[in-house]
Parts: C-alpha cells; structure tokens; sequence
C-alpha cells in the first residue's frame, strides 16, 4: 500500500526579552542554578504575575509576520500538573483565547513553494529544569529557566514529509530571527519542537492516529526523528497492529522514539483562566504601531534584492537568509561604488568561507562593512586585479587597516603604465622565442604561457585585460 | 489607652502623653493577659519594641504619619518579613518569607507598630477560626463561642482591646462575618483596592485585605494606609484613594436605602430581623429613605461560590508541594510520595476538601458544568447588584443569620458551616465593597448589620457607618472582662 505522512508541528520559542514573562528576572542562559530566580518565579506563597508588555509585543510581531488575525482580546489560563521544576503547580499559558489566531508561512520544498497553515500561536512560561546527574540518586533543580516567556506556535497538519517539516522548521526559525523576537539558539533551548506524525492510505480523506514526538532540538533530529517514526507507524500497520495516541521520546544517539506515556496516562490539565491577569486587550493603534515598525520580511527581502541589485535566486537566498548578512551587504553597496553583483560574490565566496572557518556570525565579522567596501571600491576602479583582491582581503581580516592602506603599504597597486608593461612584455618574447614560432604556427594554447610569465614577472599588478591585448598585438607582430 | 480611638491614640502619642514604648508594653500586657483567646499565632514582641523606640524618635523629631507609633496587628495571611507568616497551617509551620506584602510594607511605611501575627481559619477557608492549625479563637463575648472566621483573631483581638485595630482578608465574608460576631467594624473593600500581593491566595478573584476595627472612624484611618493601586497586583485597579476620613460627617439627608426583599425572607430569625429594623429606622431618622429591592439571583451566590473559590484554591495551593519551603514528609522514598504525604500531613481537612472539590470542578467533562455555570450565575448576581444600585445608593441587610455560635456546633457539619456565609458571600462575587458594623445585642451576643455599595465608594460606607456610630454607642460596648 502506498502511505501517506500528516506532520503537524508545535515550536516553542523562547521570546528574547531581558526579564522574565511576568517577573522581573533576568532570562540570561547559563547563570548558576537558582541564581536567576525571584520570589515569584520560585512561586513562593502570596507573590503574584506581572505581565511583561515586552513579550506580549513580541508575540504581536510575529502575528503580524505571518499575516495572522492577532485577538482583540486574549486570555491567560493556569494548566495544572505537579512536577518538580513547575514552581506553582501549574503553568501560565493561554488555552481558549491565544494572542495570535490563524496565520501562515510559505515554504520551499524540491523548488516548489507551499503554503503551511499556523493554527495559534500562544503565550506561555516555561519551567525550570530538572537535573539527575550527581544528586547521588536524588534530583536537582534549577529554576533559572522557569518564567522565561515561550511562544508556542502551533501548525496545521500540513506537511507531508520530513523534509517539508524541516524546511517549515526552518523557516519560521530565520523568521523569528529576523524579527528579533527569538535568538534562535537551538543548543541553549530557545528553538524547540514537537513532532505530531501520523500516517494514513494515500487518497484517505481521514488523518491516521498521530503519536507527538517530544522536545527534538535540531533540525536535524527532527528530520530523523519523523523518518523513523513513520517507518514504525507503517511497519505497526502492515503487520496488523494499531497505532495508539502516545507521547513518544525521540532518543538521538539510538536514533529511535520511544513511548513516553499514553493517552490514559495523560494529565487532566484543568484549565482554567488565570484570576491573577486581566486578559490582555490590543487595540488597532497598537497594531498599527507594531506594523509600522516591523522589518521587510525575509521573502520580500529576497524579491527586492532580486529586482534592485538584480541578484540570481541563490545568491539572494543566501544573503537574505538572516537579517545581518542582508544588512551587511546592502551597508556594503551604499558604501562602495562596486557592482552588487561583485559585492553578493565576495560576501558568499570569500568572506562567508573565513566566517565559517573561524566559526563566526556576520556579525562578529573582523571586516567590517565600511572596510570590505574598501576592497571591493579597488576592485571595480581596476586599481587591483581579482587575484591581488584575495591577498588584500587576508590583509583586511587579520589586521585593521584599510583596503588603501595595504595596497598603498603592500605595493599592490594595478600598474597600468603601458610603457611599463610593453617592456616586460618585449623582454619575455625575446627571451622565449620557440614558444613565439610555436604560437605563430598556430599553437594558441601557448598563449596561457606568456599571460602567465608576464603576470609573474609583475608580480600580479598588471591589468590581466590590457596584458592580454598588448600580448596579442606583440605575438602577431 | 487600650480604649482610645486611633485618632485618640495619634493624639495621645503626638502630645506626650504616652509614649509608642508604653502604649506597645500596654497592649502586649493584654495580650499576654488573655492569651487564652488564642487571637495570636506569634506575637512579635520584640520587633515591635524596636518599631515602638523608632517611632518615639519620629515623633521627638515631628515626622510623623498618620499611624505613627500606633500598635495593631496583621492576619497571619500577610506575610511578613522575617517573621513566621503561617496562614493558620501546618503546612507553613515553617515557613519565613523573604518579603513583606504590600499591605504589611503601607502600613510600616505609615509607622504603625506590629504586635504580632493572627489567627484564623487554615488558609482563610472557615467561618469559625476552628480550621486553624494553631486552634480555635475564643469569643470575648463568650468564650464557649466562635469569633467567626477566617479572620477570627482579628475579630477576637480588636473586640478584646488586645490590639487598637487589625488586618483581615475576606473571600466570603471573613471580614465581615467575625466583625459581627464580634461587635466590631469590618471593611471589605472592592475588589482591587487593596493589593493582593503577599497575601496568601485562597481564592484569587474573590479575596480582598481590609480594615477591622473599633469604629468607622478608626476603619477610615486604616484602610487609608492599605488602600491604592499596587504594581505587582495586576489586578488592582488605578483609581485615585480619596480621603476617607474627611467624608465621615456627611449628612445621609436624602439617602436611598435598598433592603432586598431576599434578605429579609422568613429564613431570617425574628430577632435578627428586629434588632435589624431598629437600625434601619435610626437611618430612617437621620433622613434616609427606604426601599425595598429585589435581586432574584442571591439564592444561587452560596451554590456558585463553593464551585469557583474552591477551583481557585485548587490550583492556588498547589505550589504547597513540600519541594521548596513549608512542611515536607519525613523521608520520602519517591516524587509522589513527598507530594501525597507531605499535601497529606501538611493540609487539614477543610483545605483538602475544597481542594477536592476545585479539582473536581475543573476536571474534564465537569468544567462546563460546574465551573462555567457558576461564572454565569457570577455574572448574574453583579448584574442584579448594579440594577439594584441604580434605584438605590446603598443596600442594607444582615451579615450573618445568627450571633456567634458555639465551638464544636458546626464544625462537623460542612454545609451548615457554609450557610453562615449566606449574606455575604454574593459580595464578593460581585466584587463590591461592603461593611459590617456593630448594631444591637441578642442574648449579650454581638449583631452586625451589613452596608453595601456601589463599587470604590468606600467612603460612602464609612460616612453612613459613622452617622450610625454618632447616634448609637453599640461599637463602644466591651465585652466583660476586657474593659
């Protein structure tokens, strides 16, 4: 039988305020344990939320970013269950009136672009952690991470491959990057998904019992996460068994989930609307602020910087794939005469490899913008050849002088006296004269030769163009 | 100087006729005297000393505030700095919080001088203090009865002169119903006027700190400094405090008295009903009208109350886990069974009874019909207040169906124990700011006769109180024995 996969997706993201969602708390990652918790995240008796108008802003950003319907007036509701790292018992999140109603994010699967349905997207703390390791047989805990504000955002089942789901995971984590809502750090746990995979005959109009698949932490977890769950949905279904409603645990290092509990099992979250906030009202002033301030989209980007700088697809995929490459090459061209088509090459050629190799963001570039612009202003005014640019741009990385002073230091100036260059290149004819008959009988291969002995001889500094020329007036005599 | 009016006191204090140091000794004495009330679970003797020397310098250097170096003292609801605040429970035996609740840090800041924590019901849940981990409250008036509940020791400890005035909380009439048991005035104001934050929550939507106190004039001066608008309570409201005090003598010449017909039904006993009509006519001859209203919904108040405050309490109280602070069971072999033993030991049975029922409420299958239905009947009964408030000013009735009861009569009876609150509860679901004062004696037991408002005129209620208080001396009655 041919199966078909549903994949639905819930991402939390932790939102990047300095505080916490209703405590005055610092959300810094990695302080020491308990450090970073006050009265009201421990949830001490008698201390009450605060709302953090920040987070709430945030949450409205990304509403308005997928086009969402964002409440008029939307509801805190308490969910009940008692675990360690939960401090009050229950969790502060929003159950019948999320902020953000139905939006949607378009994605790029084989070259093919679809449409994901967002179903909500909603507000919500998130809990401490629980620590196992050396406790001596007890357990830890840290509530520094308790009362961070999350944003759930909750998909339609709309995708139909692991690879969809990746590429919706994806997406939506350069959007929240992009709109500065999220950092997006996926080993600190500011990015996390669960899965919901089901499968189902293919042309069955009904969804197949779906198992949630929890807390997968990197994109490429999630792809194999969903593989192999289901392979096992469908082996389970051809061998004549059932699929249960299950949370299951994708376990990485045996690449296989596992059943976490079940729907018996299950909490009975009892929710019901926080008494200690008022519901949260957005009015349309609000939203017409919040619209008026939100940055040019990562798809709008690319469209313009297809048409404005008249970039290929790859290239503007790839400079506009987070907000500060984007940034960087747009300071660039305004700071530079050069082509945009020679700035996008030198940014995803040259400089995106050394960022890589050092293991640094665009931002933490050591070139900054004004002086790559430098270089790239050199280039275009054929003051240096491509071949000297390299040599420049390693000047510019490891020091702090601009293009113009290391050409002008490094005697890397382009010469472009002819005389000059009419000289060498009579002297390297008389001093290769087998190769001039050979070119002469028609050889034209040995042409390479002289560009190369010429070039040598001037240390790289001539302009390849007016070599070429005169070399070829010369030979035919 | 224990029979002093706050303003009295303020006087007294401020013209060196005594100093914060004696007045604080005289009323520490008293409670050492009676300590046989059981009004207080701590008293902080001490501390106090230390905040009565502070205050004499303040009024040797003419700073003062209204309240400096006035003794009084705080529900154990309130938590307190330093200071055991135990909510009436085992579970918080133990427990010191790092931080003062907003009403506890007004009413320092206003210079008033702690003499201690009060008793009251486990977790304000009880109308007779006798939930209380620490025991039942005595009566002044009699001691085989109840002072009323929750805020019982505050009742008993202002009745018994042991403390000038007190704090109270009240989610279902736990101001109210002891300061009529008791035969003091008792405030509770809208909700939202006094902060919540520090004050232990039962039931979040219902709960609201107020005043208890010898008269209205000495309610005024103290919801003053525990009134306003609170940062950390986002459910206090902005609204600017007036100054209670200088309404108190406004004529009531014109005032539209509303008495539903609801609360004067044959369910109310003759006597009650009388001592009631009296106060009534003395409105009557201060040139108040009367009117009879209806609000047809009041008899679903108890009903809906006992599904939402319980759900509240529910989830409230959940953070009582014995992972962080409070009681914790001796050692515990796994997760559930620290939560189940040390909930189990730390609770008593009041508190795990509402707890059962909250949760219960809000279960799946059962949330629509139980906690939905009573937020609907909520509804309805605060519409049937604000109807009733735009023909009347004001609405009057009795705050509880009897004097004070005995210790031990209702205790094993729940339901019987919940109709005590049968006046009041609707109050607080509607959010209103109510008052109760002393009005008559049955049997030498106490009477409160109950003042409701519109929303945030509190000083309304103080001024009708007051005009009540200037022509009748009911407040100024001391039971035997604590003259």
């Amino acid at each position: 039988m041919e199966w078909e996969t549903v994949i639905g997706l819930e991402i939390h993201a932790q939102l990047a305020t300095q505080s916490k969602i209703f405590s005055g708390a610092s959300t810094a990652y990695g302080a020491e344990p308990n450090t970073q918790a006050c009265a009201v995240d421990l949830g001490l008796p008698g201390v009450l939320p605060v709302l953090n108008a920040k987070a709430v802003r945030m949450a409205v950003i990304f509403g308005m970013a997928i086009e969402a319907h964002i409440a008029p007036y939307s509801v805190f509701a308490r969910k009940n269950y008692f675990y360690p790292d939960l401090p009050k018992g229950y969790q502060i999140s929003q159950m019948d009136h999320p902020i953000v109603g139905k939006g949607h994010l378009d994605i790029e699967v084989d070259g093919e672009t679809k449409r994901v349905g967002i179903t909500r997207a909603h507000l919500e703390e998130d809990a401490g952690k629980s620590l196992h390791e050396n406790f001596h047989g007890l357990s830890g805990i840290d509530l520094n991470r308790a009362g961070t504000p999350l944003l759930e955002i909750v998909s339609e089942p709309d995708m139909r491959s692991a690879k969809e789901a990746v590429a919706y995971m994806r997406k939506l984590h350069e959007l929240v990057r992009y709109l500065g809502v999220c950092d997006g750090n996926m080993q600190e746990g500011s990015f996390r998904c669960d899965a919901n995979v089901s499968v189902r005959p293919k042309g069955q109009k009904e969804f197949g019992t779906r198992a949630e698949i929890k807390n997968i932490n990197s994109f490429k977890f999630v792809e194999k996460a969903i593989n192999h769950e289901v392979e096992r949905q469908i082996e389970l279904i051809e061998r004549g068994g059932k699929v249960v409603q299950e949370t299951r645990l994708y376990d990485s290092v045996k690449d296989e989930t596992r059943s976490m509990r079940s729907k018996e099992e299950a909490n009975d979250y009892r929710y019901f609307p926080d008494p200690d906030l008022l519901p949260v009202v957005i009015d349309e002033a609000f939203k017409a602020q919040i619209k008026a301030e939100l940055p040019e989209l990562p798809h709008t980007k690319k469209q313009r910087f297809k048409t404005d700088y008249l970039l290929d697809e790859e290239s503007a995929t790839i400079l506009t794939s987070s907000r500060p490459l984007a940034d960087y090459f747009e300071a660039t061209i305004k700071a530079s005469n050069s082509e945009a088509k020679l700035c996008a090459n030198w940014i995803t050629g040259d400089l995106s490899a050394a960022l890589n190799k050092a293991g640094l963001e665009i931002t933490d570039s050591p070139v900054s913008y004004e002086r790559f612009a430098g270089l790239l202003t050199r280039i275009s005014d054929n003051t240096i050849s491509g071949k000297i640019a390299k040599q420049v741009f390693e000047a510019l990385w490891q020091s702090t002088s601009t293009a113009d002073e290391i050409i002008e230091e490094k005697g890397l100036k382009q010469i472009t006296d002819t005389g000059a260059i009419e000289a060498i290149i009579d002297k390297i004819i008389a001093d290769n004269l087998g190769q001039v008959e050979q070119y002469r009988s028609g050889k034209d291969k040995v042409f390479a030769f002289f560009v190369g002995q010429v070039m040598k001889e001037m240390q790289g500094k001539a302009s390849p163009a007016e070599v070429n020329k005169m070399l070829k007036e010369k030979l035919q005599g | 100087m224990h029979t002093k009016t706050l303003t009295q006191l303020a006087q007294g204090l401020q013209s060196g006729q005594f100093s914060s140091i004696e007045l604080t000794k005289h009323f520490l004495d008293r409670i050492r005297k009676h300590s046989d009330l059981n009004a207080f679970i701590t008293v902080t003797e001490e501390l106090a000393l230390q905040s009565a020397l502070a205050a004499d310098t303040r009024i040797a250097n003419k700073q003062t505030q209204p309240l400096t170096g006035i003794p009084l003292a705080q529900k154990d609801i309130f938590c307190t700095l330093d200071v055991k605040t135990t909510c009436g429970s085992k579970m918080l035996d133990n427990f010191i919080a790092p931080y003062n609740a907003t009403v506890v840090e007004k009413l320092n800041q206003a210079g008033a001088v702690m003499l201690g924590k009060l008793n009251m019901d486990e977790f304000a849940m009880g109308s007779s203090n006798e939930t209380s981990y620490y025991g039942a409250v005595k009566n002044p008036w009699n001691t085989n009865t109840v002072p009323g509940g929750s805020s019982g020791g505050s009742g008993a400890a202002v009745a018994a002169r042991l403390a000038p005035c007190a704090t109270g909380t009240d989610t279902g009439g736990s101001i109210r119903q002891p300061a009529a048991l008791c035969g003091i005035t008792g405030l509770k104001p809208t909700y939202g006027r006094v902060s919540r934050y520090g004050m232990i929550a039962y039931a979040s939507s219902l709960d609201q700190g107020g005043p208890m106190a010898r008269s209205a004039e000495d309610a005024a001066i103290l919801l003053q400094a525990m009134a306003g608008f609170d940062t950390k309570d986002s459910t206090s409201v902005d609204v600017p405090v007036p100054d209670y005090s200088a309404q108190l003598n406004n004529s009531l010449a014109g005032l539209k008295i509303g008495l539903p017909k609801e609360f004067f039904s044959e369910d109310l006993n003759s006597d009650m009903a009388s001592t009631l009509q009296s106060a009534i006519n003395e409105y009557r001859q201060l040139g108040a009208e009367i009117i009879e209203v209806s609000m047809p919904n009041l008899k679903l108040a108890i009903p809906s109350y006992y599904v939402i405050a319980p759900a509240e309490c529910s989830a409230n109280l959940s953070r009582f886990d014995g992972v962080r602070f409070g009681h914790r069971c001796e050692s515990p072999v796994n997760l559930s069974d620290l939560y189940t033993r040390s909930r189990g030991e730390g609770f008593g049975k009041e508190v795990k009874r509402r707890i059962l029922m909250g949760t219960y409420a809000l279960s799946t299958g059962y949330y629509d019909a139980y906690y939905v239905k009573a937020q609907k009947i909520r509804r309805l009964i605060s519409d049937d207040f604000k109807n009733a408030l735009t023909q009347v000013d004001v609405i009057m009735g009795p705050v509880t169906p009897t004097t004070a009861f005995g210790i031990g009569e209702k205790i094993a009876d729940p339901i019987e124990m919940y109709l005590s609150d049968i006046y009041t509860i609707a109050i607080n679901l509607a959010g209103l700011p109510a008052i109760s004062i002393p009005a008559g004696f049955i049997n030498n037991l106490p009477v409160g006769l109950q003042i409701i408002g519109n929303y945030f005129t509190e000083e309304h209620l103080l001024n009708i109180a007051h005009q009540y208080q200037q022509v009748t001396d009911w407040h100024q009655q001391t039971p035997k024995g604590f003259e």
